[in-house]
């Protein structure tokens, strides 16, 4: 491998679970190394871990994240390389109950030995604010919050934007962490019935600046399904379209935001309702 | 949904109110004490330290609002309350409800 490149180190986190962070973890992901970006994904949900699932490389798993702290195996023995992108990478977590085996100095140590080999690290958060979500985003230059536009995870998400400005290891050195939010499982036509937060409501309460829009679609679960990051699945899909998007936006492309529009046929506007 | 709503707007302008009025809250308790949990302590152990009373039957009451909060103690005193330092011996008596101590603070963000 190439050496002296220096990743960002990037954290996809939410507070709240069920929000979609594996789920926008392995779609930026895989937009990024399609772009040309040398990749790896870290599942830092330890006991839990679905990442691998996401990926589709949850057979070829061998050993994962505690493996590497513990000495077990070495990094490059650890690391899953994606079967359709090779700068695609997987590092996944454990399926011990441990929770402890997760050690800062252990997770220092990975990243570190990481950054010199990739252009971005992006670590799955596991839900919650322990160990495991502190730790995640404990070395981050950049966090994504994902959110959904609805009451608990929009306060959760505001637990740990005041985290993300405490105990990362920027916030100790008085620097900040980039943050950028990104709201998934928008409906538009709910947002515009006032039946559902909008992009406006979110952005005003969390003060974050956004980084993409995901809109609710069925072709996120048929991505799970199949085991394929949802931008590799369908990457003409609305809500491939709004992660390839936000990932050039990651990169400091200056993208203009589309807030997702209704395409709803005429008997669903009449009726009021959606397949998806 | 009936038919109300349909011409009525949507629930998310309620959410949008509870979140800023419950964020503003949680935002200010990351950076200060939380007061109204602080003169919920101090007025209990001030009791304590005059009259016996059963923690079970202390009721507290909070409510959180946009500019002004309330705290709302109440408290279950003994007829016969004995000194703090009396209460070993103290039994569950007969019991009347003697005392009510409310507090109502300005709003951290306001005062």
């Amino acid at each position: 491998m190439k050496d002296k490149k220096s990743a960002r180190v990037v954290v996809v986190t939410s507070g709240k679970g069920g929000v979609g962070k594996t789920t926008s973890t392995a779609a930026l992901g895989a937009a990024l190394a399609h772009l040309g970006e040398k990749v790896v994904v870290i599942d830092f949900d330890v006991g839990l871990r679905n990442l691998d699932l996401m990926m589709g490389a949850e057979r070829r798993v061998v050993f994962d994240l505690i493996n590497v702290i513990h000495g077990v195996a070495k990094l490059p023995q650890a690391l899953i390389r994606d079967k359709r992108l090779e700068n695609l990478n997987l590092l996944p977590a454990s399926q011990t109950r441990d929770k402890d085996a997760l050690t800062e100095e252990g997770v220092a140590k990975v990243v570190a030995e990481l950054r010199s080999k990739f252009d971005w690290i992006i670590c799955d958060s596991p839900a919650g604010i322990e160990r495991g979500a502190t730790l995640a985003m404990r070395y981050a230059d950049t966090a994504i919050i994902v959110t959904n536009p609805e009451v608990s995870s929009v306060r959760d998400s505001d637990r740990i934007i005041g985290l993300l400005d405490s105990k990362t290891e920027k916030a100790e050195r008085g620097e900040f962490v980039d943050k950028h939010l990104l709201v998934t499982r928008y409906q538009p036509w709910r947002a515009a019935r006032g039946e559902m937060l909008t992009i406006d409501d979110v952005l005003e309460i969390l003060s974050v600046p956004l980084l993409g829009i995901i809109p609710e679609s069925e072709e996120v679960l048929r991505a799970s399904n199949v085991g394929s990051p949802v931008t590799l699945n369908n990457p003409v899909s609305p809500p491939a379209r709004a992660y390839f998007e936000a990932a050039r936006r990651l990169k400091g492309e200056t993208i203009p935001m589309h807030v997702p529009s209704e395409s709803r046929g005429i008997f669903n506007k009449l009726f009021g309702r959606k397949a998806a | 949904m009936n038919l109300l709503n349909w011409f009525s707007r949507g629930s998310a302008p309620i959410a949008r109110e509870r979140l800023q009025i419950l964020l503003a809250h949680e935002r200010n308790e990351r950076h200060q004490p939380d007061l109204l949990g602080i003169l919920r302590e101090e007025i209990l152990s001030l009791i304590s330290r005059h009259i016996s009373f059963d923690p079970d039957k202390v009721q507290i009451k909070m409510d959180r609002g946009k500019s002004v909060s309330t705290l709302a103690v109440d408290i279950e005193i003994p007829n016969s309350f004995a000194a703090a330092g009396d209460a070993s011996r103290h039994r569950r008596p007969r019991s009347k409800r003697l005392g009510n101590v409310a507090a109502r603070t300005m709003d951290q963000r306001v005062a």
